[in-house]
């Protein structure tokens, strides 16, 4: 039974699939349009947002690392000091998402039936912040306080052997919160995963709030008034970020080969590398010819299909679906859009391309450090 | 419990003294007046405003995030700064300090609670920036508020990185060599990214291994002596000086911008 289910998410936690079912499932939990709402309905996913469903996603989380607590490869993983806060973070992001949601849906239905959202209150009606909110302070801090005395009395702060520059040990891992990206790099050269992207995350999240020109659900938990806002929040930021970070964890052992949670880490597993360029694919497979000598002519594939996706496809966009959309936030608003939120979309494209069609590089130049 | 005319509590009777009303102008805060002037007049409290419409007090609606973010900073620069006192960023006695941190001092959680606090201070961070995002806090006129918050986690995340470092052991170094490799591919401007081999004289590049910004980072050609003191000082004196620029910034404009957002 246990066996089953160790298999079974193991199977599950592979990047192709878990990566395709929470792909699926975001636009279902959190559904941007009507027709998805419809589907979020009839398949009961709202409740999600119930009492039932914080104990069921608790419960199962619980399961989950109850069961790797007491499995021998698991166990290493999961019990490593330094883990513990991606327990905590999945513990605490399911719960803080499930406590916004909930109460986002209680606004939602108020707000239908005409009523103002649970927060509001008579402007003239104020408390007192002493002692009102100095107390509530006072009490996180003593609880936050308590929690961090014992959290720090049972667990010792890793240390490993002395730093030695002659032994690397395998796998390598930056520190937990930038797992995330060292996962990109499975995907993308350093100067994307690295260093382009982060800057993208930055600017592309100080930038939401000029985007995003929907004046409602400001200062209140709502889901209805912003749905597509918040879907694309939190695909990118629940699946590609946090998520990533998880398997980056979890999932990724010796060569930054994948494992499943309860699999056992072998260093000499053998991972095949037969990735081909989308210039190799171009020249050699269609055309049964040798790579041109000439760096441009050899990539002008890579480079006209870069051009289309970032540069024809928003204008492409503009002309049709998203017509109304350029001419409500303008072309500043409408290009920033595109450039932050395509290229967000270019990780799980690339992703898709690599397991599919073993693609390597859309564009390969490596004697100017240039691969896309 | 009626009581006494002449009887005064402890509290009262310290309330009235010149010690007491030249610390707490108002005495013990009783009444209203007192209570908002207990507000105002702290330099400290006076960060908040001395009344606020009944949902900001609610923890449902602010979960606490922003406010433990802040005591968590409080927390990491006390710790670090007991810390600092045993530790020394050299290759040769880091290490041993954090052994010596861990076997000598009685009772000694300090490494503890600075580790685990800079864990908990990401989590936390990120969670407050959910918690602003779900009740649409960012939009008008909290956008530019939004951005420093952005800033801020950027910054919480690069004083925990630097962090990571200092106790010069295998978790440490190769955690900041996979970190800071990134760098070398950086454009332009890493010896390995694009765009740098352009940055040239004739034959001569300007950017090679020697005077990229990886080496700008780590004042050498891999992860050693120069970065652990580099980090160091970012981590203890750089960083968090930046960081408490942007915190005023921050707090000041929440107040600016009308205060904790909530429904019209």
């Amino acid at each position: 039974m246990i066996d089953t289910f160790k298999s079974v998410i193991d199977a599950l936690s592979a990047p192709t699939v878990s990566f395709t079912l929470l792909t699926v499932f975001t636009p279902l939990v959190f559904p941007p349009t009507d027709w998805f709402d419809k589907v979020n309905r009839k398949l009961g996913i709202w409740r999600l947002w119930t009492k039932p469903g914080l104990w069921a996603g608790m419960g199962f989380l619980t399961f989950f690392f109850v069961v790797g607590y007491f499995d021998p490869n698991f166990h290493i993983t999961l019990t490593k000091a330094d883990n513990f806060p991606i327990v905590l973070m999945v513990y605490s992001m399911f719960f803080f998402i499930w406590l916004g949601m909930s109460k986002a849906y209680v606004n939602d239905e108020r707000i239908e039936q005409g009523l103002k959202p649970t927060e509001y209150n008579d402007p003239d009606d104020k408390v007192l912040v002493w002692p009102d909110l100095v107390y509530i302070e006072f009490i996180a801090l003593i609880l936050f306080m308590v929690f961090l005395i014992v959290w720090s009395i049972l667990v010792a702060a890793p240390l490993e052997e002395p730093a030695n520059p002659a032994s690397t040990p395998n796998p390598s891992k930056a520190p937990w919160y930038f797992l995330g990206l060292q996962e990109m790099l499975v995907y993308f050269d350093p100067w994307l995963a690295g260093i382009v992207f982060p800057m993208f995350i930055i600017f592309g999240m100080m930038a939401i709030p000029y985007i995003d020109m929907n004046p409602k659900g400001s200062g209140y938990y709502s889901f209805k008034e912003r749905r597509i806002g918040i879907c694309i929040f939190m695909y990118g930021w629940l699946i590609l970020w946090l998520f990533l970070i998880v398997i980056g964890t979890f999932f990724r052992g010796p060569n930054w080969n994948f494992f499943g949670p309860f699999e056992y880490w072998d260093p000499h597993k053998v991972v095949p590398l037969n990735n081909v360029n989308l210039s190799e694919y171009f020249w050699v497979k269609m055309f049964n010819t040798g790579l041109p000598s000439n760096i441009m002519l050899r990539e002008s594939i890579g480079f006209v299909v870069v051009f289309a996706y970032m540069f024809m496809f928003p204008i492409f966009l503009a002309k049709t679906w998203f017509k109304d959309l350029f001419e409500k936030i303008g072309p500043v608003r409408y290009t920033s859009l595109m450039l932050f939120g395509l290229s967000m979309f270019s990780l799980p494209i690339k992703m898709y391309l690599r397991w599919f069609f073993n693609l390597k590089y859309i564009i390969a130049i490596p004697e100017w450090f240039f691969n896309i | 419990m009626a009581k006494d005319d002449k009887q005064k509590s402890l509290l009262e009777t310290l309330g009235e003294s010149q010690v007491w009303k030249s610390i707490i102008r108002s005495g013990v805060p009783k009444t209203r007046r007192q209570r908002m002037h207990a507000i105002l007049g702290s330099v400290f409290l006076h960060l908040h405003p001395a009344r606020l419409p009944k949902h900001a007090v609610k923890v449902g609606y602010t979960w606490c995030m922003g406010g433990l973010s802040f005591f968590l900073f409080v927390l990491l620069t006390i710790t670090g700064i007991l810390l600092m006192f045993y530790y020394r960023p050299t290759v040769e006695y880091a290490y041993t300090d954090i052994i010596d941190l861990t076997e000598q001092v009685p009772l000694g959680i300090m490494r503890e609670l600075h580790r685990w606090a800079a864990h908990a201070m990401v989590l936390v961070v990120w969670l407050h920036m959910l918690r602003v995002f779900m009740t649409g806090s960012y939009k008008p006129p909290r956008e530019f508020n939004w951005g420093v918050g952005v800033l801020l986690m950027t910054l919480t995340m690069f004083l925990s990185f630097t962090g990571y470092l200092l106790p010069w052991d295998q978790l440490a170094i190769w955690a900041v060599t996979v970190g800071t490799n990134m760098a070398r591919a950086h454009p332009f401007i890493g010896h390995e990214g694009p765009g740098a081999s352009l940055l040239a004289i004739g034959d001569i590049n300007l950017v090679h291994m020697g005077s990229d910004i990886r080496f700008a980072l780590l004042g050498g050609r891999f992860v050693g002596e120069a970065t652990l003191l580099r980090f160091y000082v970012l981590h203890c004196i750089a960083v968090p000086f930046i960081a408490m620029i942007f915190m005023a910034v921050h707090f000041w404009r929440i107040r600016k911008d009308g205060g904790i957002s909530g429904p019209l």
